[in-house]
């Protein structure tokens, strides 16, 4: 498409780069149709082509309101655009640029600032995070019903096996999952055990940055990213292999550090091998499935199999191209999938999104659910947190992460 | 750039009048007004040609559709309706005067009828949504347009789309029953029947790619047909594209009719591997996907035929579809091609002629040709079974004048195509894009009659002015343009 932004943005690294974005796009319109909030709104505004007009709008000079903020506030970033795109088109990372662009020129009613700043806190801090959801379990009916529905009972977390392998990686413990879930980072220590792997904690990482950039706050999101690179690289030059990420919301925001401070010339190469080091989990079992298949296959042979449905999240099918990984796995520990509709669309937990825009998002799990259990499985399974607890509150089914499933049948 | 003619002859309106009749007639977020939310929609699929309509009406119901209509017909105000705005001739273009009115919320299904073997459903449905919802039921709506996955059955009414499937299923009028349409004056009309044929004139069939200029679509009883027990396709790779070219005519002069029969040039083939990694042989000069449906011992004795006509036409290689996966992965790399040329260049613009199957290799040759002269690349994608080339030049926008340059280029085809025998228009519409070419295509007389048509429907002429049809004043302007017609039909009219 044909674009000539303005001088405020053309000359800047993020100014560049959109354009590159923008020039793809060659408005065949194809990524409207797999747009969760498309398909919902029917407004070219509220899809991927209409934004990225939107977007090419400011940036070549127009000045922006609260409409176009709207519009861009109501994208999930699920990027199922980019994974629908024949052309590449780059929509999440043009969304980052355009969002900070407008927030700057548009503002937010000061009551909202502080209410998203807030967020953007507790949720990147375990330990502001932990207390909170304390607080939240023991004081739950004075909570608003959308985000008392969110807390989950306490879990409980079996052993983590002693670190006694030669081959070590190390997982991220991340912000909410091991306050919601301690089990699914358990489980996978197990799991990875007995294929003769050891996992090992990163004390000093934390949040991966995901939350506090993506609403918009990317300074204080890069400050998590150069803490998580500061914990991890002592241990990947101690022998670890790889960074394993449990969450693939996480594992997606990792994945692109390299991208995110490519203009911090004192991080770029930590960050550019931070990246590289990383793999979600779905991808460390794959690589070694031969030795996990055949375990599995011993585990439930004679058993019967059992119906679950998998859920596979924008960040793992989208943000990182990863499908059918997770699902051979869990058919080997003896789980027949059920099919489930319109896989490629999004739940509605999206970050903070399910928080912000209460109402599209619960569209968004109403259709997710009736997809998910119109095969009849006994749970669902899934790759990500957000998804995990999100999913859960619209149904009575179990909805836990994949390798627990998986760990279960060991 | 092109502007849709007759604009002038429209006055303009009082456009705060006209926005807050509207918005008494349409919830709130189905009317956008401001220049920042009504320009997303200055373009379709063919984003060279641009202008801002005063306001975007995106109806719920056709109740509201008849409203809008009723407020611009008593204001004398142009209505442009607007699908899933993938055409690719400008048919979606705003008019700067007037209102586009956008289908996109009317996305139900309303009923499948698996007896009578039906879908009933809203326009802004698509394409593809409709046979998903068939699967089930053993059902799919045949026309495939390579757009189908966004595009709107009702956009595909108002072109009369085809696909890669339509050369044994027909085009989207051979497969639908009925309409309901909503005149400009708001009245309601019932086109077609649920037999196979009504009494009177086939009022649907003239509604089927009108383009927008008679009536807004809002309702649609598409056939459904039965899904074949088996598909699969082959996959031939040709050293050069003349082997390929004569692969086609050889095919259709076996007398086989393959269930789709495509082609693609080297470019084409390498710019969609990147994105759908069907494993396309990316060193052939084309390649031919060649489908066969039916049971399985037809598919078996039909392919065996394909590719023993292929082996004596020169293929270096042949594959065959191992499961379904992989025969829908061949064909969406096809029907990627065109958005997956933006990887090379960040422009083309998708020429769309037809031409007889047995001249394809020279005008292969032509292209080829041109494109070295011009210095402009230009891979070609074909339905080669109803010989409609889609060469597409590639330019670079932003770069002064070439824009105009591939213009130059794109005439230039057309006139290889008029030359070999074919036409100027397959399958995307006329639209603003090939509005002049209707000169040459139609005599006065024939335009005339058109215009007596939609006179008929549409007396101020508010639907959708300016496009599919020239006015004679329009022709006589052209024509002043071409040195002397016949002689020189295609001078180098710069058409952005
Ligand atoms: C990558 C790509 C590939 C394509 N491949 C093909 C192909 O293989 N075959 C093919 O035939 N076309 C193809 N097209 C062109 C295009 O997709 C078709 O013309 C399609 O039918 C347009 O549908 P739409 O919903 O996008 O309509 P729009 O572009 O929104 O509108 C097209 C025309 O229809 C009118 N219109 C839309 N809805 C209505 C309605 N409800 N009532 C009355 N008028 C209406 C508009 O006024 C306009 O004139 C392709 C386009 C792209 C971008
Ligand atoms: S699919 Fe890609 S090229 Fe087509 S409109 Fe969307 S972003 Fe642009
Ligand atoms: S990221 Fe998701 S919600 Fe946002 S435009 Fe793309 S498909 Fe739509």
């Amino acid at each position: 498409m044909e674009t000539h932004l303005a001088d405020f943005i053309k000359d800047t690294p993020e100014g560049q780069e959109a354009e590159a974005i923008l020039r793809r796009c060659v408005h065949c319109g194809f990524c409207t149709a797999t747009c969760p909030t498309y398909q919902l709104l029917g407004d070219e505004l509220d899809g991927p082509r209409g934004r990225i007009y939107l977007i090419k709008q400011v940036l070549e000079g127009s000045p922006a309101t609260e409409s176009t903020q709207l519009h861009l506030d109501r994208c999930l970033t699920c990027r199922s655009c980019e994974t629908t795109c024949p052309s590449g088109v780059e929509y999440g990372k043009l969304v980052d640029i355009g969002r900070k662009v407008v927030d700057d020129q548009v503002g937010r009613p000061a009551m909202e600032g502080v209410k998203r700043k807030a967020m953007s806190t507790v949720l990147s801090s375990p330990s502001l995070f932990s207390p909170a959801l304390a607080a939240g379990r023991a004081f739950g009916g004075l909570l608003p019903e959308a985000l008392r529905k969110k807390i989950p009972a306490a879990q409980r977390a079996d052993a983590w096996p002693a670190p006694t392998n030669a081959r070590r990686m190390v997982v991220l413990e991340g912000c909410v999952q091991p306050s919601l879930s301690p089990n699914i980072n358990a489980a996978t220590a197990r799991v990875l055990d007995r294929i003769g792997i050891s996992l090992v904690k990163a004390p000093q990482a934390g949040c991966c940055g995901a939350v506090a950039f993506h609403m918009n706050y990317q300074d204080d999101g890069r400050d998590h990213m150069r803490r998580n690179i500061d914990a991890w690289l002592p241990l990947l030059d101690g022998g670890a292999e790889t960074i394993v990420m449990t969450a693939s919301g996480c594992g997606s925001t990792v994945k692109e550090y390299g991208h995110h401070l490519a203009h911090d010339a004192t991080y770029a190469p930590r960050a550019e091998r931070i990246s590289k080091a990383t793999r979600d989990l779905t991808e460390v079992l794959a690589a070694e499935s031969d030795k996990l298949v055949a375990m599995l296959e011993k585990a439930v042979a004679g058993k019967p199999r059992r119906k679950l449905a998998f859920h596979s999240p924008c960040s793992l099918q989208h943000g990182q191209q990863i499908r059918g990984k997770a699902e051979a796995l869990l058919t080997a520990a003896g789980y027949d999938l059920t099919p489930v509709p319109d896989g490629h669309l999004c739940c509605g937990s999206a970050g903070t999104y399910s928080l912000l825009q209460p109402e599209l998002s619960q569209q968004l799990l109403a259709n997710k659910v009736q997809a998910l259990t119109s095969g009849g499985p006994e749970g669902v399974a899934t790759a990500n947190i957000g998804c995990l607890t999100h999913i859960q509150t619209g149904m009575k089914q179990p909805v836990r992460h994949w390798v627990e499933w998986i760990d279960e049948r060991m | 750039m092109g502007k849709p003619e007759a604009i002038s002859a429209i006055p303009a309106v009082d456009s705060h009048a006209l926005i807050s009749r509207l918005r008494a007639v349409l919830p709130s977020p189905s009317l956008l007004a401001l220049p920042e939310e009504t320009k997303p929609y200055e373009c379709d699929g063919l984003s060279a040609f641009r202008e801002v309509p005063l306001a975007v009406a995106l109806p719920e119901d056709e109740a509201q559709v008849a409203a809008v209509l009723k407020v611009c017909h008593e204001m004398r105000v142009p209505v442009v309706a607007r699908g899933a705005g993938t055409g690719l001739s400008g048919g979606a273009l705003p008019n700067p005067l007037g209102v586009t009115l956008g289908l996109s919320k009317m996305k139900r299904i309303l009923h499948i009828d698996p007896l009578a073997r039906t879908a009933r459903v809203q326009p802004g449905v698509r394409n593809l949504a409709i046979s998903e919802a068939a699967a089930p039921l053993g059902l799919y709506y045949a026309p495939d347009p390579s757009s189908q996955i966004a595009c709107s059955i009702g956009g595909n009414i108002a072109e009369n789309s085809g696909g890669v499937h339509c050369l044994k299923y027909g085009l989207t009028v051979h497969n639908i029953l009925k309409l309901r349409v909503v005149t400009i004056d708001g009245e309601i009309l019932e086109l077609g029947g649920e037999g196979l044929d009504a009494a009177g004139y086939d009022l649907m069939a003239l509604m089927t790619g009108s383009e927008g200029l008679l009536g807004v679509v809002t309702e649609i009883t598409v056939k459904l047909l039965p899904k074949p027990q088996l598909a699969r396709v082959v996959l031939a790779a040709f050293d050069s594209l003349e082997k390929a070219g004569n692969a086609v005519a050889n095919i259709i002069g076996a007398g086989i009719i393959p269930a789709g029969l495509e082609m693609m040039d080297k470019l084409a083939t390498r710019a969609v591997e990147q994105f759908v990694h069907a494993g396309y042989p990316l060193d052939a000069e084309a390649i031919l996907l060649c489908e066969s449906d039916g049971t399985p011992e037809e598919v078996a004795a039909e392919i065996e035929r394909m590719e023993a006509v292929m082996r004596a036409s020169g293929a270096t290689q042949i594959r065959l579809s191992k499961d379904e996966a992989e025969r829908l992965r061949f064909w969406s790399g096809r029907k990627a091609a065109f958005p997956a040329v933006g990887r090379l260049m960040p422009d083309y613009y998708c020429m769309d002629g037809t031409i007889p199957k047995r001249k394809l290799a020279e005008v292969l040759k032509g292209i080829a040709q041109l494109s070295e002269e011009f210095g402009l690349g230009c891979p070609n994608v074909f339905h080669a079974g109803d010989g409609n080339l889609h060469p597409l030049i590639m330019f670079d926008a932003n770069v002064p004048g070439q824009a105009e340059h591939a213009a130059k280029f794109g005439s230039r085809i057309l006139k290889l195509c008029i030359e070999a025998g074919g036409t100027i228009t397959g399958e995307h519409g006329v639209g603003v894009e090939k509005i002049g070419e209707m000169c040459d295509q139609f005599t006065p007389d024939a335009l005339e009659t058109f215009h007596s048509v939609k006179a008929a429907f549409d007396t101020h002429g508010l639907l959708n002015p300016g496009k599919a049809v020239p006015t004679l004043h329009r022709c006589a302007e052209y024509g002043q343009m071409h040195v002397a017609r016949g002689k020189e039909a295609f001078p180098d009219l710069p058409r952005f």
